[in-house]
């Protein structure tokens, strides 16, 4: 309550003592990292400071109506009721103000949607609830998770500057080139947003659209999905880094890299305790959302897993839903999202889990039998 | 005292029936009026209850009082609730109180089937709210419920929303028959179409907006009964559907539905301005075609609610444009109320302060509307709480202080006694502060970049969070006093006059009958002749 008194008088300070952007810094829009978002920067002050000014106008018109007109004793009320001449002169005027607004709207508009391929493309996909990127020519990509822990969230630890708005893996992209995104979503419609680069898309389920930034200046922008997509809809956080053209270049041969020493992975041995550890992981970053902490998910929705006839003894069908989701619910294919490995470890971590094990086969799966469910289909 | 004469005496009772049965039965306007308003306040303490909950979780960064999933529901039936549970059955408490006495007619044109398009109501939010005892959960899909959160993922009661939804629809439907069936019908003689009230005026219209867009959602949630029970894709892109189907459908039904909020308001804040400014409303014609173009416009302006959907840019700009025509016609509305307070005798009654308040906190609300429908701007203001600022400042001190307004307006000639002229000045100014503390720094944390609809926030917006948290807070405590003032007043009330405000009998039939208002009123036609200031 403290600090709500303590930023009205600052907002009162902010509007009498100057109108330096500087103290407008928590009331106002960014102006952005691009010159597209700073062009609607623009754009909004300018609507913005016309309708101020109309606003104060009828305001002000008002008080001093409601004051000079009060009523007083033996002064009688006027009785006309209509002019014409006067009720056609402010709709022109309306008119010619929405004329000036429509202009520059119309301009910045053309500029937003200059749709011309990018130097570099990124594939976008919305899942419930994380940001998958894909870098289309060079064939690799990634998930990004909020990265914040259930302890701050719960209140259990203190919360810090990114609190909500910093993930695993941000996206990286170079300055000075034009970089283009192609928005995409799995399930339900989810929204990119980052304000930086006034860019909003919609990522909607079975259509592309596109949206496109050129950074100057390397630097971290941060967002927020902006679509309502379920229950965690407020926990899908965009983190994009700007980083030089040879940062950049660096950042992805360290992709493909890894991306041939994961394949490598599926023909190594793997023990059981070592699936273990990274099933767990795996199962905390991925499938506690809708699962729970303790495998019981929320019924009827997210089914638990303890106990449950398929992960006790079917050890097919758990491995198809995992590659294939099941239709019509919320579980999604994980075949994209994760590794053969992270894949076969958490398969072999649910089964062996609480208690699964003890009542069930507690079958393993190793991460050549993903390898080969994935080689049959093709 | 013989015999005869009692059963004689019994046969022409024209008071109502006692009992329950009164109610469940009543085909009288005014009666069916008052269970209308009744049933909208206490959908307004539910939905308020859940805003309250909404609220309490964002009082402060971090998880507080409910699960990110509750919250959604919450966030859901809240919208539900106070839409189609508060506002649109309030204006129809009023139309159905008001009409016949403001147009001289002795009843509704169809009471059987006013009867029954309130009485389906309740059994549809009894529907809906049951939901929160069902396994899943209620609706968590957003009261704009886009496919597919609202089909393939939802939980399994959307389909108990479905139907609660198609009853809320064909209420409507029946009300707004009756409500032009009753204008087109039953005038006083010499009534003709530009000398009926302005809130007769804001009603036909309303009603055939209602008429012309209900059936449209009923095609939307009927489409998304087939995609989830009986295999169809409309909205399933996996099956050759079309997500942005629904919501183009949605809005071209959801734009015309925020106006139906809103034009029974205008109707209602002209004559208490009237009213209360001892004057004749300025530019009455110029109203009524006010009224008439925002209707029409309301139908072309939808997809500016779909501005980061990926349109073309020439559906951007077209949707652009159009949105920003419906500031015209608005901007005479306030134009006019303020040259209708001009050179008047104004005083400051409680109904004529809510008029005040709605006229210039609904500028501030249609100014931001101004702002949002710039496209590109738009980019950057779509789905934040700018948008939540922006809806709730012509919803809450909009239609929602409107509402206030006429039931302090017409209360006296309902029951007959007059409410606490303090207690409701105490009410007003509660309302008046509270709602802007809880509304205004929207405005803020939505351009600084905070997302509508999430339960939990970065800490840059958790200082103006607190403030709007106790704002609502104390707004909704302000609405309590409300209650206390309704009930004392009917209870214990001093007498009002027959004309109840100074100079209000020459302005409307409803001011010539007696406070109360007779069970039956008119069942012969007043003359025009009656109102002096009938121009």
């Amino acid at each position: 309550m403290f600090r709500a008194i303590k930023y009205s008088l600052s907002l009162v300070a902010a509007l009498t003592a100057n109108f330096s952007f500087g103290a407008w810094d928590d009331l106002n829009m960014s102006p952005g990292a691009t010159q597209l978002s700073q062009e609607i920067f623009g754009l909004h002050m300018t609507v913005f400071y016309v309708c101020l000014a109309i606003g104060i106008a009828v305001l002000l018109a008002m008080a001093f109506i409601l004051f000079k007109y009060r009523k007083k004793e033996g002064v009688k009320p006027a009785d006309f009721d209509d002019s014409t001449a006067l009720e056609i002169t402010w709709t022109v005027l309306f008119a010619l103000i929405l004329i000036v607004l429509a202009v520059p709207a119309t301009s910045v508009m053309i500029k937003a949607y200059d749709d011309q391929e990018g130097d570099i493309n990124i594939l976008i996909t919305g899942h419930q609830w994380k940001w998958q990127y894909e870098y289309i020519e060079d064939e690799v990509g990634f998930f990004s998770n909020l990265s914040t822990s259930l302890d701050k969230r719960n209140n259990l630890a203190p919360k810090d500057e990114n609190y909500l708005l910093e993930v695993d893996e941000p996206l990286v992209i170079p300055t000075n080139t034009r970089v283009r995104f192609l928005i995409t979503a799995n399930d339900v419609i989810h929204s990119w947003w980052v304000p930086d680069f006034a860019i909003k898309q919609d990522a909607i389920p079975g259509f592309v659209n596109t949206g496109w930034t050129y950074v100057n200046e390397p630097g971290v922008f941060r967002g927020q999905c902006t679509e309502l997509c379920g229950q965690y809809h407020g926990y899908m956080p965009i983190v994009v880094k700007a980083v030089s053209p040879e940062e950049y270049s660096t950042f992805i041969n360290d992709k493909k890299q890894a991306k041939i020493q994961q394949a490598l992975l599926t023909e190594k041995l793997w023990s059981t305790s070592e699936l273990m550890e990274i099933g767990e992981a795996t199962y905390q970053k991925n499938c506690v959302a809708c699962h729970q902490v303790g495998g019981r998910g929320i019924p009827p929705v997210f089914p638990s897993l303890v106990g449950s006839e398929i992960v006790m003894r079917n050890k097919a069908r758990h491995i198809e839903i995992l590659m294939e989701g099941v239709q019509g619910a919320a579980m999604a294919s994980y075949a994209e999202q994760l590794t053969e490995v992270e894949i076969a470890a958490v398969i072999t971590y649910t089964r062996q889990a609480w208690g699964n094990a003890e009542t069930g086969d507690g079958k393993i799966v190793i991460p050549k039998e993903i390898l080969d469910y994935k080689n049959n289909k093709l | 005292m013989s015999a005869v004469i009692d059963s004689h005496h019994d046969d022409h009772h024209h008071g109502p029936a006692k009992g329950f049965s009164r109610w469940l039965y009543t085909t009288n306007h005014k009666d069916i009026g008052s269970m209308y308003l009744w049933f909208s306040l206490v959908m307004l303490f539910i939905g308020g209850a859940m805003a309250m909950v909404i609220r309490a979780e964002l009082f402060e960064p971090g998880s507080q009082i409910v699960s990110p999933e509750f919250y959604n529901q919450m966030v859901t039936n809240h919208g539900l609730i106070m839409v189609f549970g508060v506002i649109m059955p309030a204006f129809v408490g009023f139309a159905n109180w008001m009409i016949p006495m403001q147009i001289g007619a002795p009843d509704m044109a169809l009471p059987r089937l006013n009867n029954l398009s309130f009485w389906i109501l309740p059994v549809a939010f009894g529907i809906l709210l049951s939901t929160f005892f069902m396994e899943g959960g209620a609706p968590n899909f957003g009261w704009t419920f886009y496919a597919p959160l609202s089909t393939e993922y939802a939980p399994p009661t959307v389909t108990f929303f479905i139907f609660s939804v198609h009853i809320m629809g064909a209420s409507s439907i029946m009300g707004s028959i009756n409500i032009i069936t009753t204008i087109l019908n039953m005038r006083a003689p010499g009534m003709t179409l530009m000398k009926m009230p302005l809130f007769v005026w804001s009603w036909f219209i309303t009603a055939y907006l209602l008429i012309a867009v209900m059936p449209v959602l009923a095609g939307a949630v009927t489409m998304m009964l087939m995609d989830i029970h009986a295999g169809t894709s409309f909205f399933k892109a996996g099956g050759g559907g079309d997500p942005v189907l629904f919501q183009h459908i949605f809005w071209f039904f959801g734009h015309p539905e925020v106006y139906i909020m809103i034009l029974p308001a205008f109707g209602i804040v002209s004559h208490i301005i009237e009213t209360f400014s001892r004057k004749p409303i300025f530019g009455y014609s110029s109203m009524v075609y006010a009224i008439a173009s925002i209707a029409l416009l309301s139908f072309v302006v939808w997809a500016h609610h779909m501005f980061t959907v990926g349109m073309p840019i020439a559906g951007e700009l077209f949707f652009m444009y159009s949105t920003m025509l419906i500031a015209i016609p608005t901007g005479v509305k306030v134009f006019n109320w303020l040259s209708t307070m001009f050179k008047g005798s104004l005083t400051f009654e409680t109904p004529m302060l809510f008029a005040i308040a709605f006229v210039a906190l609904f500028t501030i609300g249609g100014l931001s509307g101004i702002m949002l429908a710039i496209a590109p701007a738009d980019f950057q203001y779509h789905d934040t709480y700018f948008v939540v600022a922006h809806f709730h400042y012509v919803l809450v001190p909009g239609a929602l202080f409107s509402l206030l307004a006429a039931a302090y307006y017409w209360i006296p000639k309902w029951t007959g006694k007059m409410y606490d002229e303090t207690l409701g000045k105490v009410h007003f100014w509660m309302s008046f502060i509270s709602v802007n503390l809880t509304f205004f720094p929207m405005h803020f944390v939505g351009l600084a970049g905070m997302p509508r609809r999430i339960p939990d926030y970065a800490m840059q917006f958790a200082d103006w969070n607190m403030m709007v948290s106790v704002g609502a807070f104390l707004f909704g405590i302000s609405q309590l006093l409300f209650l206390f003032i309704v009930l004392k007043c009917i209870y214990n009330g001093k007498a009002a006059t027959t004309e109840v405000w100074e100079g209000a009998k020459d302005r409307g039939f409803e001011w010539t009958v007696d406070s109360p208002a007779p069970y039956h009123t008119f069942s012969s036609p007043p003359s025009m002749e009656s109102l002096k200031s009938s121009s």
